[in-house]
């Protein structure tokens, strides 16, 4: 039951860094210097998703508060600071969807808080799992941090990295649905952003190591877990292959994939804590009755239930969006 | 701990959810209005409803927009501000909230993008289908939030062990005996406060003297709803005024504003309370009617506030007059809603312009009524978070610093009045322009009575709402 929670948590978290992730991308790429009409069509790609994409978040905070109440408590109250400016990032940005098509004189606004918004709320979530990784100071189960515990200079260059690898995200995802100009310059943005993604996941990468040395004996121990960098730097190939071939439909793949063997390494590396080195998947877990009552209607009925939602509403604005476009 | 972090909280949560509420109140009703439309529509083939249709879909975007991220802040409050909640409480209210997301939230969310831009990509059946999950959804929402609110007005159906709530009985937790009238009297006021912004609308342009005939069919429909759903409000409100008489005496002895014991009560109509000298100043109040109101009986022992040690009384003040608030607002639009339809049934409320302002200006009752009855059920339930087992002084974050609390609170202040004023800006502006203000491009269906469920108007329909290219 627990090991099950374990993976659906993954799993939304996994969904949610996709979804989300591109279109916060777009968000962050909105700040670059863009014709209306140019804004318009990158709004156009993400508008009929977003809504549905952040509601990821909301399942993973759920997920975590029913499932795992003592790692919800305790996370979130020790990022107080960067979760409430997280929200107040995405505040901004969800409603700069509708108002920025309702305003006139106002429209500069709406477009600087949908950009400012993305890049806020994509920089604290950074921010947040670089300090996790870092480890939360944690001292008999209570948070001992004060107010700035998160902060540090790991944890920064973590923000930095997320908004690189989301941009890279929302990039691939204009090339995918957009043609003309926007394709063209999201396709130009594409070999900066991923150079830099790369750049940072080697250097986290090796500060994970030097800095827990627990980590370094299970990989030594486990070489099986180098699959994930690999397939990262497969994916990593495909991609640069795939931008040099013109093709619109593999790189946002191909940068899921690079996500997904970060994610995945991450996840492995503390495997079996959930805050590293503070509490376990066991110690945090709620009680039987708790994931029980989950796991025979959320997660058993409803959670493929929504997997099919999502699916739906993918399908039904398949393709690239250019003819009879969608518009805001 | 500090006393002021712990006053900074409640602020917070209090402020927050007073903004939230406003959102989904509106767009329960909304949506369930909308799938009516679109369902008459494809029924009756009539433009009229169409064009409503479209009308209000870009009201309910703005309004669900808003209800969306405020809802989304709301989720992770509890553990920012009420850790000690969040950790005691997890194993209970996670998992309803996260029925709740599981249930509703994704529904609305991946049908509202259908809505908005997929008229023209689905078949018409397939549109009306995402509507009514939409409102489905939105409908499921209220219903987990009542539930899981009323497990803390209630708590039921747990054990305690190792400083955690833990689930012992679900059935007993989800079929809470208080659910059932609280989740009615809020979908009701939902309802209400969708028609009645229907209503009001509809009284607004033939007060303008703009879209008789989209005006007529808000009217109509708004007020003859209003008119059967609150008699049926009224009687669901005193069946909760039951459940707080049994299960929260010290709350139901505040809104009586009764201090004292009292056999047989008497009922204060209004009057001052005063905590320091545990009475009401200029009380009104009518002999035996409190027993009736009680217990109906003539004869009943009512319990008084001074009954409880007073470390255990709500404050009085605030649940006293916010019921009175509330019921006032009720009785208010049960007068207009049917004086209303009765003169919209003989066809005269057209010349009667009194009561079209009337209706025009009940529009903000449904909240003032909605955000009263929140505050009656929630300041009355302290100085509890979960009612008589865990105090809210014992919830909040111990380490909580007055100064972080402080920041969240002015900065939330601060972005929620800007994107308010905003928001009811570009309502305003949305009901000002009409029906035809609506997108230029925009082709309306034409009337094809015969062939309702005709494929052919659909080409006449580039877009629905959305336009054309904008690259």
């Amino acid at each position: 039951m627990v090991t099950f929670w374990v993976a659906l948590l993954a799993i939304s978290i996994l969904i949610y860094l996709l979804l989300d992730g591109f279109d916060l991308g777009v968000g962050i790429l909105f700040l670059l210097p863009n014709s209306e009409a140019r804004r318009q069509a990158m709004l156009g790609a993400i508008a009929p998703f977003w809504d549905g994409n952040e509601t990821w978040l909301v399942v993973t905070g759920v997920v975590l508060w029913g499932a795992f109440p003592v790692v919800y408590a305790t996370v979130l109250s020790a990022f107080y600071i960067p979760v409430i400016f997280m929200l107040l990032g995405l505040i901004l940005r969800g409603v700069a969807f509708e108002f920025r098509a309702k305003s006139q004189r106002s429209r500069w606004i709406w477009d600087l808080g949908f950009g400012g918004g993305s890049l806020v709320a994509t920089f604290m979530q950074g921010v947040m799992v670089g300090a996790l990784v870092q480890g939360l100071p944690i001292i008999d189960g209570q948070y001992a941090g004060g107010v700035f515990g998160w902060l540090s200079g790991f944890s920064v260059l973590c923000g930095i990295g997320l908004c690189l690898g989301y941009a890279l995200l929302g990039a691939c995802w204009l090339v995918r649905k957009r043609d003309g100009a926007v394709r063209d310059l999201a396709r130009s943005q594409i070999p900066v952003l991923a150079t830099g993604v790369l750049l940072f996941l080697i250097l986290v990468f090796a500060h994970a190591l030097l800095q827990h040395l627990p980590i370094l004996h299970r990989w030594i121990e486990r070489p099986y877990l180098f699959v994930f960098p690999a397939i990262g730097a497969g994916a990593a190939c495909m991609l640069a292959s795939s931008i040099l071939r013109h093709d619109d439909y593999w790189p946002f793949h191909m940068v899921s994939l690079i996500f997904l063997s970060a994610f995945g390494t991450l996840a492995l590396s503390f495997w079996p804590y959930m805050v590293p080195f503070a509490i376990t998947v066991d110690e945090a877990a709620a009680p039987h009755a708790s994931l029980a009552f989950m796991f025979w209607g959320a997660g058993l009925v409803v959670f493929p239930l929504m997997l099919i939602y999502v699916a739906i509403g993918f399908r039904v604005f398949k393709g690239k969006f250019d003819s009879e476009s969608v518009r805001y | 701990m500090d006393p002021t972090a712990l006053l900074l909280s409640r602020l917070q949560f209090a402020f927050t959810i007073s903004f939230h509420i406003i959102f989904p109140a509106f767009t329960i009703g909304l949506a369930a209005w909308l799938t009516v439309l679109e369902a008459m529509h494809l029924h009756s083939g009539k433009p009229v409803y169409r064009t409503l249709f479209e009308f209000w879909l870009k009201i309910f975007g703005v309004a669900f927009g808003m209800g969306v991220v405020s809802g989304v802040v709301m989720g992770f409050q509890f553990g920012t501000n009420w850790s000690v909640l969040s950790k005691m409480s997890g194993p209970i209210q996670g998992p309803l909230l996260a029925y709740e997301t599981f249930t509703a939230f994704m529904l609305e969310a991946s049908f509202f993008g259908i809505l908005i831009f997929g008229r023209t990509r689905v078949p018409p059946w397939f549109y009306l289908f995402s509507t009514a999950m939409v409102a489905l959804g939105t409908t499921l929402s209220a219903f987990w939030i009542m539930v899981n609110n009323s497990w803390m007005q209630v708590p039921t159906g747990y054990v305690m062990q190792n400083g955690q709530f833990v689930p012992d009985d679900w059935m007993q937790i989800i079929f809470n005996r208080v659910v059932w009238v609280r989740f009615p009297h809020m979908l009701l006021a939902s309802y209400l406060t969708g028609a009645f912004c229907v209503a009001a609308t509809g009284a607004w342009y033939l007060l303008r003297r703009t879209y008789r005939a989209e005006a007529h069919v808000m009217l109509r429909m708004g007020l003859a709803l209003a008119a059967v759903l609150l008699p049926v409000q009224l009687f669901i409100g005193h069946l909760v005024g039951d459940y707080v008489h049994d299960y929260q005496p010290a709350k139901f002895a505040a809104i009586e504003a009764r201090w004292h014991d009292e056999q047989p009560a008497s009922e204060v109509l209004i009057a001052i309370p005063d905590s320091s000298t545990e009475s009401n100043k200029y009380a009104i109040s009518i002999p035996v009617l409190g027993s009736i109101i009680g217990s109906m009986s003539l004869s009943s022992k009512e319990v008084g506030l001074t009954s409880f040690p007073p470390q255990d009384r709500p404050p009085v003040a605030i649940p006293f007059f916010a019921f009175r608030i509330m019921v006032g607002c009720g009785l208010l639009m049960l007068g207009v809603a049917w004086l209303g339809t009765w003169l919209s049934f003989k066809h005269r409320l057209e010349r009667n312009r009194l009561l079209l302002w009337g209706i025009f200006l009940s529009f903000p009752l449904p909240w003032i009524a909605i955000l009263t009855g929140w505050y009656t059920a929630e300041v009355g339930r302290q100085p509890w978070t979960v009612y008589g087992v865990l105090r809210t002084a014992d919830a909040v974050t111990p380490f909580l610093t007055a100064a972080a609390a402080t920041t969240s609170l002015i900065m939330f202040v601060a972005v929620y009045a800007f994107i308010f004023s905003f928001g009811t800006y570009y309502i305003y502006r949305l009901l000002r322009a009409g029906p035809a203000g609506l997108d230029d491009k925009v082709v309306h269906a034409p009337a094809m009575p015969n062939r309702p469920m005709s494929l052919a108007d659909r080409p006449l329909l580039p877009g629905g709402n959305c336009a054309q290219a904008g690259e």
